[in-house]
């Protein structure tokens, strides 16, 4: 099928391998001759490392070697991909541990031997002699000691406009909340993996097993191994789920590459489930502040915000970007007047932090939108009606937030949110549930409704690189530096060039995550890949549309304003029978040997798209619970969310992001915590500790998918759609169980576990 | 622990004449030994279920089971289900349905599910549920998951009737 591919929800190019059993995930990748690594972890939250004894180890037979620091002293610390902020760089990690560990995983030795079993014995024999020193595991304690004369907090961020001051001494109401936000992550299915291997007759170092930005990767191994980036290549294959986490640079990626040149034999590494819940990053712990200064009407005069972000034990890829976003996107949807943040980035001793789906904007939401109902509550104004009082109108498009995050300065491109808001309520019959609660409520049961607003940001650049190319068979690639997580890049990017092209989608191969493929490439992070590898090959298929049709104009004699490409084949438009050419065709005649020479041979093109701000994608979370008194589960009713992506390429992928986004949010909101002893062993390693919703707990979830206002910063009009599920659901069922229980605020802290709202019972 | 013992393992109706230590687990020698890498790993503690495969028909997690155990049993996997070019319903409505993102617990939920209802076709909308609550998928939110499998199961009602009457 060609013709009118954008906006139809056409099943995906992905699945029919995935579904036979033909994907290829990192472990399913082997070389001839590979040796398998087992990083030895610490098992200290902090000490000072004194002596490793891997004799033992060594005599294991089948033990290839074993590796510590000193074999590694030459690969520098991992550096920042985003966000970097003077300070930080002190607290970058190493590859092996040096003198101190600084939390229960992190890599002390890597072992390498012929079978993973033996690898893994061997692991078990290496012996570490540390002095325990005292953990410390609250971000908003009073800092420590990091190193010595490094204190734990290296940097804080800070973000202000208007006279903040002022307005709290002109205030009718001060609000003052203070809120955390529990410990968890992306936990993607596939646990990460690496394969690395030096091809010698080429010099060629490979690393399979790549995820989510591989050129970065790429050019930062090459750099740190002082190799030309061309010398090193990534290779993307299936990813069993991103979030995040999985692809950022860890220590394991390193040490396969230096394994992988320094004994000449392919090393692989496939991390097991209890290492990647102490190895892989952690997200969104942190605690905040808050104060907000209103008039008498329940406007909001001004915010101040002080949070602690708990980043773990080092500085990971994403530098500051958490705490940076966090404080850059807590205004959300609402006019703020006056706006301060501090985030003080706090060093603990506990698995190191990186971004999880929505990063910054899960917390900021809550924080944000527990204000909006202490607003509500305390003014007693009815809580949608605060929260119209507040919100940006359309009109205002495109509003400039005097803030800037991720190296772009904030301007919401557009917006209709009043509007969303309206539709919301209608889709929900905001008043009809209301009115039901409220007589099950008189019949003594705990329920209740919580809403929940907040504006998601998508499509970040600066640029999207993208080659399309039509060969002899008629056969389209398109090849790009994005990345796939699973999220259904290949067809998504194959509807934009099929409806450009003309040609039917299942026709064209998507090519992603292959460094030797393609000169740029920025991954798959911060919902970029719809926005802008879809421009970019949007730009790029109308150019090969252009020479084919140039082209086809000369061997149909022609004019080629009369001409159209449906299913592959250049036609007179409009005219149902009648001289054609297939592209294959066409790319046979702008072949290098073709008779006449054409000026410019290959029937392709390359699309290129630049953009200095994001896209900006807002939506509507409505939540409807029922509380268990004597166990205190929450039961999710209904859960509604409304998001407006200006243009959905393919509405079942995008509401699939939606509700899977929703789940996510609803395991970090009610079950998921990374939690600590007071020794900072954690506690959470098993999925029998750390509790991701299965089908049981997942709701029925509506999805309430509008266009109503399309970017105007892409062709398309497209903004990205990955996040705004997840985004807003600690808020609304923050305010549903509230309702509930008839307790405005009573929510303070993520997530909402039996225990604690067992608590919040006993107090009421 | 290198005392190795020769066992067959029957995966899809082939033999695999293979070696293994007594600790190989089965899924592991699925995947390494007998070369079908369908089969995933996702916790090696029995939680996920992304390497379910039946074992005379009834879904097993081979990360719990040791291969010797599995020896000279049946066992099926994704890979003896449809193929590319020709999916079977339960793949089909997968797809169909877009229950699927990353797909790396898909293979677990297929064979889970294949199990469930050869064993118990008219098995209840709301059992259904605990069934698929067996295994976890970190991606789709479920929502599409069991729309298909109650897709597929009422075709598969469906069908009986219609052959009985």
């Amino acid at each position: 099928m060609s013709g009118k591919l954008i906006g139809r929800s056409v099943t995906r190019l992905e699945d029919p391998p995935l579904l036979t059993g033909a994907g290829r995930f990192a472990a399913d990748v082997s070389f001839p001759h590979q040796l398998h690594m087992r990083i030895v972890r610490s098992s200290y939250a902090h000490a000072r490392l004194l002596a490793i004894n891997t004799k033992q180890a060594r005599a294991l037979p089948g033990v290839y070697a074993v590796w510590t620091a000193g074999d590694v002293a030459h690969v520098p610390p991992i550096d920042f991909r985003l966000t970097r902020v003077d300070g930080l760089e002190h607290y970058r990690q190493h590859v092996l541990a040096t003198d101190r560990l600084r939390y229960v995983g992190e890599p002390v030795a890597a072992v390498f031997a012929d079978d993973p079993y033996v690898a893994e014995d061997a692991a078990d024999l290496v012996e570490v002699d540390a002095e325990e020193l005292t953990p410390l595991l609250r971000a908003d304690q009073e800092p420590g000691e990091f190193a010595p004369a490094r204190r734990t907090e290296p940097a804080i961020v800070h973000k202000e406009y208007g006279d903040v001051d002022a307005a709290f001494r002109a205030a009718h109401t001060v609000i003052t909340l203070d809120l955390a936000i529990g410990r968890h992550s992306g936990v993607p299915l596939e646990t990460r993996g690496a394969i690395a291997r030096h091809d010698r007759a080429r010099d060629v170092l490979e690393l399979h097993g790549a995820a989510k930005v591989p050129h970065w990767n790429r050019d930062q191994i090459a750099r740190m191994l002082g190799r030309a980036p061309a010398s090193v290549q990534l290779y993307e294959g299936h990813v069993g789920g991103g979030f995040g986490i999985r692809g950022e640079l860890y220590p394991e990626d390193l040490l396969v590459c230096v394994a992988a040149l320094a004994f000449g034999r392919p090393v692989k590494w496939i991390e097991d489930r209890r290492e990647h819940l102490i190895a892989a990053n952690h997200s969104r712990q942190q605690t905040h502040h808050v104060h907000a200064a209103v008039d008498a009407a329940g406007r909001i005069l001004a915010i101040d915000n002080a949070f602690f972000h708990d980043q773990g034990a080092y500085v990971r890829t994403h530098a500051a970007t958490v705490p940076d976003l966090a404080a850059a996107m807590l205004p959300g949807p609402y006019r703020v007047p006056a706006y301060r943040a501090v985030g003080h980035i706090r060093l603990t001793n506990k698995t190191p932090c990186g971004t999880y789906r929505a990063p910054g904007r899960f917390e900021s939401t809550f924080v944000r939108e527990r204000v909006l109902d202490a607003i509500a509550a305390q003014l007693k104004i009815d809580p949608i009606e605060v929260r119209r009082r507040n919100l940006i109108g359309a009109s205002e498009m495109p509003f400039r937030r005097p803030l800037d995050t991720l190296g772009t300065e904030i301007v919401l491109d557009s917006g209709d949110y009043a509007r969303l808001l309206d539709r919301t309520l209608k889709a929900i019959q905001w008043d009809g549930v209301r009115q039901q609660l409220e007589a099950r409520r008189r019949a003594g049961e705990f329920v209740g409704a919580g809403i929940a607003l907040f504006v998601e940001k998508s499509g970040l650049g600066p640029f999207d690189q993208v080659h399309v190319t039509v060969d002899t068979s008629g056969a389209v690639e398109v090849v790009t530096g994005a990345a796939s997580v699973g999220q259904g890049v290949e067809t998504v990017i194959a509807q934009i060039c099929g409806e450009v092209l003309g040609v039917n989608y299942t026709k064209i191969r998507v090519v992603h995550g292959q460094t030797d493929r393609i000169a740029h490439g920025l991954g798959a992070f911060a919902s970029r890949v719809t926005v802008m590898t879809g421009e970019a090959t949007r730009i790029a298929a109308s150019k090969v549309r252009a020479k084919a049709i140039e082209t086809a104009a000369e061997l149909l004699q022609a004019p080629a304003d009369a001409l159209d490409i449906v299913d592959g084949r250049v036609v007179r438009a409009g005219v149902a029978v009648g001289p054609s050419i297939a592209l294959g065709d066409i790319a046979r005649a702008l072949a290098p040997t073709a008779n006449p020479r054409p000026r410019e041979p290959g029937l392709s093109a390359e699309g290129w798209f630049h953009a200095n701000h994001m896209t900006y994608p807002y939506g509507v979370h409505v939540a409807v619970v029922a509380i268990d008194r004597d166990t205190g589960a929450v039961g999710v009713e209904r859960y509604l969310v409304a998001y407006d992506i200006g243009r959905a390429v393919n509405p079942m992928l995008v509401e699939g992001q939606i509700v899977g986004g929703f789940v996510q949010g609803l395991g970090g909101a009610l079950f998921e915590e990374f939690l600590y002893d007071e020794r900072g062993e954690p506690i959470c390693v098993t999925f029998a500790d750390y509790l991701m919703p299965s089908a049981r707990e997942a709701p029925r979830t509506e999805v309430l998918i509008t266009e109503d206002a399309p970017s105007p910063l892409n062709a398309l009009g497209v903004k990205g759609a990955g996040e705004g599920g997840a985004n807003a659901v600690g808020a609304a069922l923050a305010a549903a169980i509230d309702d509930a229980i008839g307790r405005p605020g009573a929510v303070t802290q993520l997530p909402i576990t039996p225990r604690r709202l067992r608590e919040l019972l006993r107090e009421s | 622990m290198s005392d190795k013992r020769d066992i067959t393992l029957t995966v899809n109706n082939r033999s695999y004449s293979i070696r293994v230590e007594p600790r190989r687990t089965l899924v592991d020698a699925i995947r390494e030994d007998c070369g079908q890498t369908g089969t995933h790993i996702g916790c090696e503690h029995g939680v996920c279920g992304a390497c379910t495969v039946l074992v005379d028909g009834a879904p097993v997690r081979a990360c719990l089971m040791f291969a010797v155990q599995a020896a000279n049993k049946e066992i099926r996997t994704v890979e003896g289900l449809g193929s590319v070019d020709n999916l079977n319903p339960l793949q089909r409505a997968f797809m169909e349905h877009h229950a699927l993102q990353c797909g790396f617990c898909t293979p677990g939920f297929l064979m889970l599910v294949t199990g469930v209802l050869e064993r118990e076709p008219d098995i209840g909308d709301d059992e259904l549920i605990d069934v698929l609550a067996s295994n976890l998928c970190r991606c789709t939110g479920y929502q599409n998951i069991i729309k298909a499998v109650r897709a597929v199961a009422h075709d598969m009602r469906q069908a009986r009737s219609n052959a009985s009457a």
